[in-house]
């Protein structure tokens, strides 16, 4: 077995290598740079074959991506935030070819204002556009995430392109140790691409997105996506069993940690879910029962598998890195709206907003959040989503306005 | 004057094969029908069509097709990123053994004036930057035409376009002057570009043969005239195309490497008002009265324009202006 410590970025490359891609068309955006750089350099000495070409926008890049599969190539790409957003028109335009590529999204704030640091609105942008999105926590998740996505990508069940998130930073920049698979064993895993839908050849006449003007036509085909998207839950099972049995490590559409007895439960997607992990421990070792659900598969949403596991719980905090501003977090609109017609639902949920462009979140906002649910009683909602924020990033905010010339009044907590 | 064609030497040396079908859902009498039917018919079968929105995705209606080659609609900002990614793919499935020649296709980009002046020029040029080897067709009809003829870059001056309409602050309508595509491309020395009309189909044909040998972008500029937004009798389509090149308003040239020659240059230039009067986009040039100062200016600028040419080709007789039209 082989070990490198990889940054996530270093991951994400190694996984599109492993699989043996044919065509990167590639644009630059912080932080997934490295991704697309690793992968210029394997073409350029002929590690890989195939082309690698830079494109002038991430929206140009998605559509010749999205063309390239459509001619059935085994296509791999990467953004970042502005770059996805950009992308936003090209991402429902190519899936809506039913065409299989990978797309690796490196999550950071969106601007404005601009920032670098992670939160996961860039992606959940994208969460109704027809991609399959598995969110990952770890650099060997990442690795093992890309060569799964394109084997549910490429199934004839699915057929769509399939995103792989990874967090900026604390993943992309991010070195951890990580269990190379073997090339022979990834070549079992996913053998060369041979592609199910129609390609374009000189020799067979194929009309892609063509223009339907009627509601019901137009029905039927988004309807027909919304499935195919749902049987990736059933093509994720088998492909994470094979990869399990391959490489021994397994993958469910959702991470459960501690949650045999847990009582309170904390909801979490990404690499800060490390953080709520950390947390947990802590509140265990305290006799606490409190575990922790992560969201893996995002599209499809494990519906049944969310609710088994919600169901019964006495209390559940969902923590977005992101926020809906005017709703609060889109994460916990998702879990509420899965558990709300089952029976034993919990009786008592909270949303939490944390993590905001990087912004961490200390063990006292862990506290906090802990303490809301411990306090919280059933049915006394709707109650708006918590802010975490901490004293000492308050006083370097007031700091920062300052000398800005935007003093705030009155004196800080 | 006309460039002798080597390959074509009138209409019935043009293949016999359709490559559309009749009773596409365009409007009767669209020149950039017309315009894309020679085109193909000279590139043959095996062509990919990549489409940016516009008034051609009609063309393609679920579930019906008039093309017997095949087609993908892409978007309107990004349609020769997705030459691209078929070009691309189709060379590392050639490469890989995956696909045997017969089965290899043209790339065409097919798109109008909004997507190839405004939205979609920055991926085209970088797909001319890249050496994209690919077709590209422009039907220009000079305004965004799928969406009831509102001004885009391609507008010519003192045009009426619903969005630059005629008002008393604004009595030319569109005040801005067309761009300048040819040049524009030719700025990046691709290997062949050309104007094109469905009125000069020999010639049209014989550019269309010329570039099948070179490698590159290859760019077909066509005015496509166009009844429902230029305002006139679809019976007039193809009367009005051969004005626009009599009254040297749309010259007709091709760029080789660069290089440019005109192809067909009238033996004697007729006013613009020939060309203008016949359509409503232009009627408040002579209606309730003559608006004499853009119709000097636009006369200049296309007398201008030949007298450039004149310079550097020469060979071309100077406009004769009937007296009192202005």
């Amino acid at each position: 077995m082989v070990r490198k410590m990889l940054t996530g970025n270093a991951a994400a490359a190694w996984g599109a290598r492993l699989a043996n891609i044919d065509y990167v068309p590639a644009f630059p955006i912080t932080p997934q740079t490295e991704i697309i750089e690793s992968l210029a350099e394997w073409f350029a000495d002929g590690t890989l074959s195939g082309k690698f070409v830079t494109m002038d926008s991430e929206h140009s890049m998605i559509t010749a991506a999205g063309a390239a599969a459509t001619t059935g190539v085994r296509t791999f790409t990467a953004t970042s935030s502005q770059g996805l957003i950009y992308a936003m028109e090209a991402l429902y335009t190519v899936s809506g070819w039913r065409v299989p590529f990978v797309l690796v999204n490196v999550s950071r704030g969106l601007s404005s204002p601009i920032t670098l640091g992670p939160d996961h609105n860039d992606v959940l942008a994208a969460r109704d556009t027809g991609f399959i999105q598995i969110h990952v926590e770890t650099c060997q998740e990442v690795l093992d995430s890309v060569l799964m996505a394109f084997r549910i990508a490429e199934d004839s069940r699915v057929s769509l392109p399939t995103l792989v998130n990874l967090d900026g930073f604390f993943l992309s920049f991010t070195r951890e140790p990580v269990e190379m698979p073997d090339a022979d064993l990834v070549q079992k895993f996913l053998p060369t691409f041979r592609p199910h839908h129609p390609v374009f050849k000189g020799t067979q006449s194929v009309a892609q997105g063509v223009a339907v003007l009627d509601g019901a036509a137009y029905s039927y085909f988004r309807y027909q996506m919304h499935r195919a998207v749902e049987n990736a839950l059933e093509v994720h099972e088998e492909v994470a069993e094979e990869f399990y049995r391959l490489f021994g490590r397994r993958y469910g559409v959702l991470e459960e940690y501690r949650m045999e007895d847990a009582e309170i439960v904390l909801v979490m997607a990404g690499s800060f879910s490390t953080k709520g992990k950390a947390a947990v421990n802590r509140w265990r070792e305290q006799g606490r029962k409190v575990g922790l659900v992560r969201l893996r598969v995002i599209r499809p949403q494990p519906a049944a598998a969310l609710a088994r596991l919600l169901t019964g719980r006495k209390a559940v905090g969902v923590i977005d890195q992101n926020i809906s501003p005017g709703l609060g977090g889109i994460l916990y609109q998702e879990v509420a709206g899965t558990v709300a017609s089952a029976r034993e639902r919990p009786p008592v949920m909270r949303s939490f907003i944390g993590g905001l462009g990087g912004k961490d979140i200390s063990q006292a906002e862990f506290d906090r959040v802990l303490e809301v649910l411990d306090e919280a009683k059933p049915g006394d909602g709707p109650v708006p989503c918590e802010l975490l924020f901490t004293d000492a990033e308050y006083q370097q905010v007031r700091t920062a306005l300052s000398v800005a010339g935007k003093p705030l009044g009155g004196k800080a907590p | 004057m006309k460039v002798k064609g080597e390959f074509f030497k009138s209409p019935k040396d043009i293949p016999q094969e359709e490559e559309l079908s009749s009773g596409a859902p365009l409007c009767a009498g669209c020149g950039g029908l017309t315009t894309l039917r020679l085109v193909h018919k000279v590139l043959g079968e095996k062509v990919v069509i990549v489409n940016a929105a516009g008034c051609m995705t009609l063309m393609a209606t679920y579930p019906y097709s008039p093309i017997r080659s095949s087609w993908l609609y892409t978007t309107m900002g990004s349609v020769a990123a997705g030459a691209q990614g078929i070009r691309d793919a189709l060379d590392i499935r050639r490469a890989k053994g995956e696909l045997q020649e017969q089965d290899d296709m043209k790339v065409l980009v097919l798109a109008g004036d909004g997507s190839t002046y405004d939205m979609g020029l920055s991926a085209t040029s970088a797909a001319i930057h890249r050496g994209l080897d690919f077709w590209y067709l422009c039907y220009d009809n000079e305004a965004y035409g799928n969406t009831g003829f509102q001004m885009s870059s391609s507008s010519p001056f003192a045009s009426r376009t619903t969005t630059s309409p005629i008002g008393k602050e604004e009595p030319e309508g569109t005040f801005q002057e067309k761009k300048d595509m040819f040049e524009i491309w030719r700025a990046q020395k691709p290997p062949y570009i050309a104007t094109v009309s469905s009125h000069e189909v020999v010639d049209l044909a014989e550019k269309v043969h010329r570039s099948l040998a070179m490698k590159g972008p290859k760019l077909f500029l066509a005015l496509a005239v166009c009844p429902t937004g230029w305002g006139f009798d679809p019976r007039m389509g193809d009367e009005l195309a051969h004005l626009a090149i009599k009254t040297g308003v749309w010259p007709l040239k091709e760029a080789v490497g660069g290089v440019v020659r005109h192809t067909v240059i009238p033996s004697r230039f007729l006013p613009v008002e020939e060309y203008l009067r016949p359509q409503l986009r232009f009627r408040h040039l002579f209606e309730p009265k003559p608006h004499t100062q853009a119709l000097q200016a636009i006369q200049q600028r296309v007398d201008h324009y030949w007298d450039q040419v004149r310079k550097v080709e020469g060979g071309i007789k100077p406009t004769k202006l009937k007296e009192g039209k202005h």
